[in-house]
């Protein structure tokens, strides 16, 4: 913080404070809420009076471990598969897009980005029946291909964006050094390319995992049922009792990885989201 | 290749010869050039065909069949009356005072959320572009949060901040008029839209504000030296310099947050399920579809919403100009 004048530092923290509060608050609320007894829901305070990790056993080990755990294997496997195959189908399209030149790169950027505008919920009713009759309905599958209407559509945007940035031209010139074509695609590009590749997976994962519409829409049971509308069907231990306290730590124990991955790749996922969207 | 130099034959002078020859050679080289045109169109096709092929797969058909099923009387429940009435769910629902109370809830949130936005989020952008180096990293962490998190989870956290019973905003801002203990916000639909939106405001003014910063950088840094060299004040410069600069990218993100905020769903779901005149186009069509089975009718307003988006994009297109394409990368 050298260069800056006693006045300019204040001013800096104020509002270091201000967006940090902003950013952290609702989260520091569930936190906060997820370490309450049942008892102590009603409180009206901020903090919990006497905490307790009970909420978190239910959701692990307790009672509600099976809505809990199996929605969070399913969460994880659908959007992993699910940004894999988006990942791997426009990374080879982004290829093309970024070197080649044919007629119908326009073509194939304007479908991802009609794709990546269309309402969801539009999808879902004729999805909903067709999936009921041929018995796609309440599977790991019958979730994947929707997703992939979410995930392959930035995920061209972002990954033609970088591809555009390589310089294609270290290809060659390892060529004339001798490489073979696939030593110099491999030692020359590959590396340049693979941190587009991982920034995009990253963002493309994260719209997967948020998914609501679709989750509660084409599935009915545990065998499919993401996290987000698993959340919305949690009940309370007892019909008199409300989840609020489960749902609290089930929120928090899938934030947690959010967060996580955004302290550790902050840089990358703003060149991803900033080069997608406007040619930086 | 078809290239082919004939021998120079008799009777014709050697100039013409060598005239012929070189057009032949010119023409070879076109087909060559054609050929690794065709070829390159090719092997294009061959890489983002894929792509290209699931995304129509997985919307156009949906649409398609959406559309079909919006023009009979189906009920999943009763399927052998299946029938066809044309366009009789359409005039039911454009009939039908909830669609329209719907379609305002969902304007209005449009709209006020988007301008929130774009407020917080130019302001928040402002802050990232000029914070030194040592707060940058903190502070795009932290802007990235509410990007990251689920939205149910961001419409849980504000739905027990505010609720009557779990929540502690009314006992913390009791000192506001107009709140006390036993305001129960979602009662009515003022203060549960009010809610609502905060919550989506939160979660998504990161994304706008990503836009902006990226919109900021393009800004000509020796213009605004101009400018404060020639005595503008800041107010002046952001006006007069920063913003007709970035004028697209101001475009860009208002637009893809305006048909976001447009097919809000899972703040209302979890926070009101659409009580109190807080239904929203999209729960509505969920509703139709998903609850009641209603297949025909769900699927109508499903047709409606794509129109809507359509709409707004056109006009956006037409009216401001936006440039989508160019702005997102092409050209």
């Amino acid at each position: 913080m050298t260069g800056l004048s006693t006045k300019q530092r204040v001013w800096w923290g104020v509002i270091t404070v201000l967006v940090l509060v902003y950013a952290l608050f609702p989260v520091a609320a569930v936190a906060a809420t997820s370490f309450k007894r049942p008892s102590e829901l009603n409180s009206g305070t901020f903090l919990p009076p006497n905490p307790t990790w009970g909420n978190y056993e239910q959701i692990l080990v307790g009672d509600a471990q099976g809505l809990f755990l199996s929605a969070l294997r399913n969460s994880v496997g659908i959007s992993l598969i699910a940004t894999a195959i988006a990942v791997v189908l426009a990374t080879l399209a982004a290829y093309a897009i970024a070197r080649l030149d044919f007629p119908g790169k326009r073509v194939v950027l304007t479908t991802a980005l009609g794709v990546s505008i269309f309402p969801i919920i539009s999808l879902v009713t004729p999805l909903f029946n067709v999936w009921r009759s041929i018995g796609l309905y309440d599977t790991w599958a019958g979730l994947i291909i929707p997703y992939l209407s979410l995930t392959l559509p930035i995920s061209i945007w972002t990954l033609s964006a970088f591809f555009r940035q390589i310089p294609w031209e270290l290809e060659q010139a390892a060529q004339v050094d001798g490489a073979t074509s696939w030593q110099a695609f491999r030692k020359a590009i590959v590396p340049l390319a693979a941190p587009g590749v991982f920034t995009t997976a990253l963002i493309a994962f994260f719209i997967a995992w948020n998914d609501f519409v679709y989750g509660i829409s084409l599935t009915s049971t545990e065998a499919a049922r993401p996290v987000p509308a698993a959340l919305a069907f949690f009940t309370g231990a007892s019909q008199f009792e409300e989840p609020t306290g489960s749902i609290s730590a089930a929120a928090v124990v899938v934030t947690v990885p959010v967060v996580v991955l955004v302290l550790l790749f902050q840089r990358q996922i703003v060149s991803g989201l900033t080069q997608g969207a406007v040619k930086g | 290749m078809s290239t082919q130099i004939t021998p120079a034959a008799g009777g014709r002078t050697p100039q013409a010869a060598a005239d012929q020859e070189e057009a032949e050679v010119r023409r070879g080289h076109e087909a060559e050039r054609s050929d690794r045109t065709r070829a390159e169109a090719r092997l294009g096709w061959y890489l983002a065909g894929p792509a290209f092929v699931v995304m129509l797969a997985v919307t156009a058909y949906p649409i398609l069949q959406a559309t079909f099923d919006s023009l009979f009387r189906f009920k999943l429940t009763a399927q052998d009356e299946r029938e066809f009435i044309g366009l009789g769910n359409y005039s039911m629902i454009l009939t039908d005072p909830v669609f329209w109370s719907s379609m305002w809830v969902t304007l209005l949130i449009t709209v006020v959320t988007v301008l929130v936005e774009l407020v917080l989020g130019f302001a928040l952008a402002l802050v990232m572009h000029r914070a030194v180096r040592q707060l940058r990293g903190l502070l795009r962490t932290a802007i990235l949060v509410p990007y990251g998190i689920i939205t149910v989870v961001s419409a849980f956290a504000w739905f027990y901040a505010f609720d009557i019973n779990s929540g502690f905003v009314n006992s913390w801002f009791s000192w506001v008029p107009g709140i006390d203990e036993n305001l129960n916000w979602f009662a009515e639909t003022g203060p549960s839209l009010f809610v609502i939106m905060a919550s989506e405001i939160w979660k998504t003014t990161p994304f706008i504000s990503l836009l902006l910063l990226a919109g900021l950088a393009q800004v000509p840094g020796d213009l605004e030296e101009a400018a404060e060299v020639d005595g503008a004040t800041w107010w002046q410069r952001l006006k007069r310099v920063v913003i007709p600069n970035m004028k697209a990218a101001i475009m860009v993100a208002v637009l893809f947050r305006a048909l976001d905020a447009f097919r809000i769903f899972d703040n209302v779901f979890i926070m009101t399920g659409g009580a109190n005149n807080t239904q929203v186009l999209s729960l509505l069509a969920y509703d139709q579809s998903i609850s009641r089975l209603e297949i025909g009718l769900g699927s109508a307003i499903s047709v409606l919403l794509f129109l809507c988006v359509l709409l707004i994009c056109f006009a956006a297109i037409k009216l401001f100009k936006v440039d989508l394409a160019g702005a997102r990368g092409e050209g």
